[in-house]
C-alpha cells in the first residue's frame, strides 16, 4: 500500500492516480503537476481531471479511449513530472470578525485558551494554500492554519451556515460560498461572492492559489456588501501582485 | 408571439438536462446532466437533434405543455402515459419512442412514467442561454436550465424554432432492451482495501432496497451492512458517476448526476457506465443486487451498448400521424388480414 504513485479503479469512466493518502504540500504539488500535464497533453478521450489532496481523478469517455491506452499515456508522464513549475495566484479576502458574524469565535478562543483578538490575529496572519476545491461550487480547502487554532470539527454540524462564513477545522480554513449545512467553526464572514454566475469567471479562485485574510470593520463590511449586491465591486481587485 | 411551450402543469420534477456541465469539476462544480443518457439520445434522435441537446427530464409524473407556436415536433423516450388534448377538443393517446407534431393550441399531457425517468425532446431545442457550457439544471445551486429550477405552472419555455422542421415524425423500436436487466454491474474500488472480506461479500451477495432518500444526487440503499477495516473517512477526493459510497453506518449510497465533485467517505465500487441509465429509473422500494466485472469488460459492455443504440437509431422509420389509424398494428393483429387497405379507399 505504500508504493506511490498508485493507480486506483474508479469504474470504466475514470481512474485515480494517488500520490499519497494524507494532506501534504509536496504530495499535492505532484497531483497539481499531473493535473496540468494532462490538461496540456490533450489526450484523446479525457473529459477532465479533478485534483484533490493526494489523488488526481482522471475522467474519460470509454467510447473514445480505453483505460489501458490512457493509463499507459499517463504513466509515461510520471517520471518527468515537474512538481514546482506553477505558482498560483494570491488573493486578499476581507473578513469581518465581529461577534454577530462569528458565532463560534468566543468558543474557539476559550478552547484554544486565548482571547478572541488573538484568534483573529493568528488567522489573519496566515497565508493559506488552496489544496483543492470541492463539496460545492467554489468551496476551497485551505491549509496552513496556525497550530494553536487547530480543533476537531463541531460534534453537531449546523443545518444552515450563512453564505460567506469564514470557518476553521483541523488544519484548514475555508469560506462557505453558499448557505449550506456545515460542521466547521464559524469565526468571521466575508462580504465578497466566491461564486457569481454573472461573472466571466463565476468561481473566484482555484486549487494551487493562496489566500490571506484582511480584517475589516463592521462598517467596511456593510459598505463592501452593499457594493457587491449592487454589482459595483470588482472582484479582480482582490488579486494581489506577486 | 414568440414560439414557446407553456407549462400548464409542471409534473413532479421536470428539469432541462443535457450531457452535463463538464470541465469545471476541479472548481467544485457538479456535472449534473441527464440521469439516463440513452433516453436523452433517443429522444433527440427522434427529433433530428444532435444527441446531447438539452431535453426535459421527467421524474415519476410528467408535465402538461400547451403549444404556443405555429407547430412543434416533440419526442418521448421512456415509457410514460401520455395523450394529446388537441385544440379542437379531441383527445388521443400517444406512445413513447416516437416523435409527433403538435399545432398551436394543442396540449401534450404526460402522466405517470413507468420508470422513474423519461425524456421529452423538442426539434431544434430550447432558446435558452447555456451556463458554463451547458443547459443542465443543477437545482441545489439554482444554476442552468430554466431559471435554475424545476418547471412551475405558468412557465414559458422559449423554443429555438417557430415551427416544426420539414420531414415527418419518426419512430424506433421500444428501447427497453438497451438497458439490460439482472444485477447492477460494478467495478470494485477505489477503496476496496478499506473493507473487510465479509463486507465486500455482503455487498456482492446481498439484496439492497432503494429508500425514500433517492434523488438526482444520490440513492440511499438499505440492506446488509458493509463493514470497514478502519473507519469510513478518507482525505477528500474526486467522485465518479455511479460511485458506491459507504459511510460509517455501512449502508451504501449510489452517487449519480448531481453528485458533489469530491467527498471524504470510502467508496467500495463504481457502477459501470452501461448500467448508469438503469439507476435513474430506480424507484423507492425497488430491490437490486450487484455483480463484479473488470474494467476492460465494463468498457466492452459499454461499447456493445453504444453499437446497439446506433443500430436502434439506424432502424428509425417514418411514424404514423399521432391519433391516426395504425395500419401496421392492425395487420400484425390479423384484424384486416387479406382485406383491402382501408387507407387506399378500397373499403374493407
Amino acid at each position: 500500500m505504500s508504493v506511490y504513485p498508485q493507480i486506483r479503479d474508479f469504474g470504466d469512466t475514470g481512474f485515480g492516480v494517488a500520490f499519497g493518502d494524507g494532506v501534504d504540500r509536496a504530495v499535492n504539488a505532484r497531483v497539481m503537476a499531473l493535473h496540468a500535464a494532462i490538461g496540456d497533453a490533450g489526450l484523446a478521450g479525457v473529459i477532465e481531471t479533478i485534483p484533490s489532496f493526494g489523488t488526481l481523478f482522471v475522467q474519460y469517455d470509454p467510447l473514445q479511449t480505453s483505460r489501458a491506452d490512457l493509463e499507459g499515456a499517463v504513466r509515461a508522464m510520471l517520471p518527468g513530472l515537474q512538481a514546482t513549475a506553477h505558482q498560483g495566484r494570491l488573493w486578499r479576502i476581507p473578513v469581518c470578525y465581529d461577534a454577530d458574524l462569528a458565532p463560534d469565535l468566543a468558543d474557539v478562543a476559550e478552547r484554544c485558551k486565548m482571547k478572541p483578538d488573538q484568534v483573529i490575529a493568528r488567522h489573519a496572519a496566515g497565508t493559506f494554500f488552496i489544496y483543492m476545491l470541492g463539496f460545492m461550487p467554489g468551496l476551497a480547502y485551505m491549509g496552513g492554519l496556525d497550530e494553536t487554532l487547530q480543533l476537531p470539527r463541531r460534534s453537531s454540524p449546523r443545518v444552515k451556515v450563512p453564505q460567506g462564513s469564514v470557518a476553521i477545522a483541523e488544519t484548514m480554513t475555508t469560506i462557505y460560498p453558499w448557505e449550506s449545512p456545515g460542521g466547521w467553526h464559524l469565526i468571521g464572514r466575508t462580504p465578497i461572492r466566491l461564486f457569481d454566475a454573472a461573472r466571466a469567471a463565476p468561481i473566484l479562485y482555484g486549487a494551487g492559489d493562496e489566500v490571506r485574510f484582511q480584517p475589516v470593520s463592521r462598517q467596511d463590511y456593510d459598505t463592501l456588501a452593499a457594493r457587491v449586491s449592487a454589482g459595483s465591486f470588482d472582484h479582480a481587485a482582490l488579486e494581489l501582485a506577486r | 408571439m414568440s414560439a414557446a411551450l407553456k407549462v400548464a402543469a409542471p409534473g413532479l420534477f421536470t428539469t432541462l438536462q443535457d450531457r452535463g456541465r463538464l470541465g469545471f469539476q476541479s472548481l467544485g462544480m457538479p456535472v449534473a446532466g441527464a440521469l439516463d443518457m440513452l433516453g436523452l439520445q433517443i429522444a433527440n434522435a427522434l427529433c433530428g437533434n444532435p444527441p446531447d441537446m438539452a431535453a426535459l427530464e421527467l421524474r415519476y409524473l410528467g408535465p402538461s405543455l400547451l403549444v404556443e407556436a405555429e407547430s412543434v415536433r416533440l419526442a418521448l423516450a421512456g415509457n410514460a402515459q401520455a395523450d394529446i388534448l388537441a385544440a379542437d377538443g379531441s383527445v388521443y393517446p400517444l406512445s413513447s419512442w416516437r416523435s409527433f407534431t403538435l399545432k398551436q393550441g394543442d396540449t401534450l399531457r404526460v402522466g405517470n412514467t413507468d420508470a422513474a425517468v423519461a425524456y421529452l425532446a423538442v426539434a431544434g431545442g430550447f432558446d435558452l442561454p447555456p451556463f458554463m457550457g451547458s443547459l443542465s439544471t443543477y437545482t441545489r445551486a439554482a444554476l442552468g436550465g430554466f431559471k435554475g429550477r424545476a418547471l412551475q405552472a405558468g412557465d414559458l419555455l422559449p423554443l429555438a424554432l417557430p415551427q416544426a422542421p420539414a420531414g415527418g415524425d419518426r419512430q424506433v423500436d421500444d428501447a427497453a432492451g438497451l438497458y439490460g436487466d439482472g444485477p447492477i454491474r460494478v467495478v470494485l474500488g477505489p477503496q476496496q482495501d478499506r473493507f473487510t472480506p465479509d463486507g465486500i461479500a455482503a455487498f456482492l451477495s446481498g439484496e439492497y432496497r432503494v429508500t425514500q432518500e433517492a434523488d438526482r444526487m444520490g440513492i440511499r440503499l438499505e440492506g446488509p451492512a458493509i463493514a470497514h477495516t478502519n473507519g469510513a473517512d478518507i482525505a477528500s477526493e474526486g467522485i465518479a458517476n455511479g460511485a458506491v459510497q459507504v459511510p460509517g453506518n455501512g449502508q451504501p449510497i449510489l452517487l449519480i448526476a448531481d453528485r458533489q465533485t469530491t467527498g471524504g467517505y470510502t467508496k467500495i465500487a463504481t457502477v459501470i457506465s452501461a448500467d448508469l441509465p438503469r439507476l435513474g429509473g430506480l424507484k423507492p422500494g425497488a430491490a437490486l443486487r450487484f455483480i463484479q466485472v473488470g474494467v476492460a469488460e465494463a468498457e466492452a459492455i459499454r461499447r456493445r451498448q453504444q453499437a446497439d443504440l446506433q443500430a436502434l437509431l439506424a432502424d428509425m422509420r417514418p411514424a404514423k400521424p399521432a391519433g391516426g389509424l395504425d395500419l401496421d398494428a392492425l395487420y400484425r393483429e390479423n384484424l384486416i388480414s387479406g382485406m383491402v387497405d382501408a387507407a387506399q379507399g378500397g373499403g374493407a
